[in-house]
């Protein structure tokens, strides 16, 4: 396991579902599920080297754009899960998505880096520069992470959107929980985790 | 360069083999073939257990030659040599490799220049149209008479691929896993179009006589040029034909005249006439028409996922960018018509700008995932 927000996103997902992963990357969180959970899993991604690295793994995958849509490809309510790890923050529209993905599977998973998390407002704040660390590795005028967000703004957008926050979580990079965690989770948190579905 | 070095990754050299079919063979058009033969070869050994054999489907000219070579002198591999042979993506090390040349075909197969057992005349144009179901229910026949219950893998491109749908879901148990590359559910208006004048180039052209050259001792040569001038142009890409050709002149000047003078002119021209030496004008006709009839969900009231709801295989689509013969738009069909089927399905589009002749090209990512996917086959089927 190699990503700090793998191990919630493992816990929400149930035995033998049927889940989406959106950006699925190399198909390496898609292969975790199905072996620890035995899931009917497909992923989306556009990059070459990442859409062979699912193949060679056995992982389905579809190579296409996010930024063009989802509905064409997955029917209504096709999934139970879907997840969206560390993505969203580089859509070009990601209200447009979030509603799609939920209208894909029951629930959705959405994870991103929190722009609140101290450090970052420390590097800006402060410092005075864009954040650049282990969750925001790259610099401003090259970064796929072109829509960053905090907790506050995330949940802002899901009430806008009628979206309901079933779960939260938030870790740091060390996948550590700790009482400022819970208690500031928008300071403290580095990695932000969310279960969603549809309002109604 | 030795012989060796020259053909190693290659299968080498292979000799065509032959199976006849004395159970006749009832067609969709409701013709019946009463017996025929198919020509194929073979790459790599079959294991104990059958569970390594892959079956390669050819497209509107190909044959049962796919990998090596027939002879040392021969000039040029199978028409799939870049991807099947020893350590590449069809590894023969590890797979039985299989294919046929299809009926109706000119190749050695039962078609128009066989001979009909109840005129014994050869067919000609009396050879009844076959489709590609009636090619998958022959391939099955050969299948049986291999030995193998099921294949590890059916590939094919453009046409190819198509038969590969039809295995699918004409034989669902048959089939572990498909890959279909650079195809289409079914024709555009567009394709047919496409078809429709090649065929009108060959029936128009005065030897014809109707399908019956051979009687005439004549070939219906132009008219064949100019089908397969034209379905150059259509495997082709703008760009790729800018990059290999731009507007260079043969003479390096303009000449005025209706002469040969673009290297495009020289390149088509080359295509056409080398074709009508090696292929026949009701051979192509056939293909033609198998490629229009091809439409799986005809049946089921336009629903492909409807169609494909009964398949067991496991699907790997690809398509190439420049392609607009079968564009990815049409891959993208099939690929979503699986996923309403709650089918396994990977689909790739590969950047390329070789048209939709890329599928017979050794692109490195195509040929990764190839490869990357049909290790996995191998290793699931037990292969060496």
């Amino acid at each position: 396991m190699n990503r700090p927000d793998w191990h919630i996103v493992e816990q929400w997902i149930a035995p033998g579902s049927r889940v989406l992963d959106l950006g699925c990357g190399d198909g390496a969180l898609l292969a975790h599920l199905v072996e620890r959970r035995r899931v009917t899993a497909v992923g989306l991604e556009l990059l070459d080297a990442q859409v062979a690295a699912c193949v060679a793994r056995g992982v389905s995958v579809i190579q296409a754009d996010l930024d063009q849509g989802v509905s064409e490809w997955f029917a209504p309510q096709s999934f139970d899960f879907v997840i969206v790890s560390q993505t969203i923050q580089a859509m070009r529209n990601p209200e447009i998505l979030l509603a799609q993905m939920l209208h894909i599977a029951r629930e959705g998973i959405v994870t991103f880096p929190n722009m609140g998390y101290w450090r970052n407002r420390w590097q800006l704040g402060m410092r005075g520069h864009m954040p650049m660390n282990k969750a925001l590795p790259n610099p401003w005028y090259n970064t796929p992470n072109i829509h960053l967000c905090t907790l506050s703004d995330f949940e802002a957008l899901c009430a806008e959107l009628g979206v309901e926050i079933l779960d939260r979580a938030v870790v740091d990079q060390d996948r550590r929980s700790s009482f400022w965690l819970r208690r500031w989770p928008n300071w403290f948190g580095e990695h932000a985790i969310y279960r969603l579905k549809k309002r109604g | 360069m030795s012989i060796e070095v020259q053909k190693s990754g290659s299968v080498g050299l292979v000799t065509p083999q032959r199976a006849v079919f004395d159970e006749p063979l009832p067609l969709d058009s409701g013709r019946v073939l009463p017996s025929y033969e198919l020509v194929f070869e073979t790459y790599g050994t079959l294991n104990a257990t059958a569970s390594n054999a892959v079956l390669i489907c050819h497209a509107l000219s190909g044959d049962h030659h796919a990998a090596g070579f027939h002879q040392e002198t021969d000039r040029k591999p199978g028409w799939w040599d870049s991807a099947i042979g020893p350590g590449k993506p069809i590894d023969t090390e590890r797979f039985f490799v299989v294919c046929l040349n299809n009926l109706g075909g000119c190749k050695g197969s039962t078609g128009p220049l066989s001979v009909d057992p109840v005129s014994g005349q050869p067919y000609g144009p009396d050879f009844p149209i076959v489709t590609v179901r009636d090619w998958v229910i022959s391939q099955h026949r050969l299948m049986q008479r291999l030995h193998i219950a099921r294949w590890a893998a059916v590939i094919g491109g453009s046409l190819g691929g198509m038969q590969v749908l039809q295995w699918s879901i004409s034989y669902p148990e048959a089939i572990a896993h498909a890959v279909v590359v650079a195809a289409a559910p079914k024709l555009s208006a567009e394709n047919i179009a496409f078809n429709e004048v090649a065929r009108q180039a060959i029936v128009t052209d005065p030897e014809f006589h109707g399908g019956r050259y051979a009687a005439h001792g004549t070939l219906p040569r132009r008219g064949l040029m100019l089908a397969r001038m034209l379905g150059h142009i259509t495997y082709l890409s703008d760009d790729a034909m800018r990059a290999k050709f731009g507007r260079e002149l043969r003479a390096g000047k303009i000449q005025y005249s209706f002469d040969v003078e673009f290297q495009v002119e020289s390149y088509l021209r080359y295509q056409g006439t080398s074709f009508v030496d090696r292929f026949d004008a009701n051979t192509y006709l056939l293909m033609t028409k198998a490629l229009d009839y091809f439409d799986p969900a005809r049946e089921t009231g336009d629903d492909l996922s409807q169609a494909l709801a009964q398949a067991n295989a496991k699907f790997l689509v690809i398509s190439f960018t420049s392609d607009w013969r079968f564009a990815p738009d049409r891959s993208r069909e099939i690929v979503q018509a699986l996923l309403a089927a709650g089918k396994s399905v990977s689909y790739a589009e590969v950047d390329s700008n070789h048209g939709h002749d890329a599928f017979l090209m050794n692109i490195p990512y195509y040929h990764q995932l190839l490869a990357g996917y049909l290790r996995r086959v191998a290793d699931e089927g037990g292969a060496a």
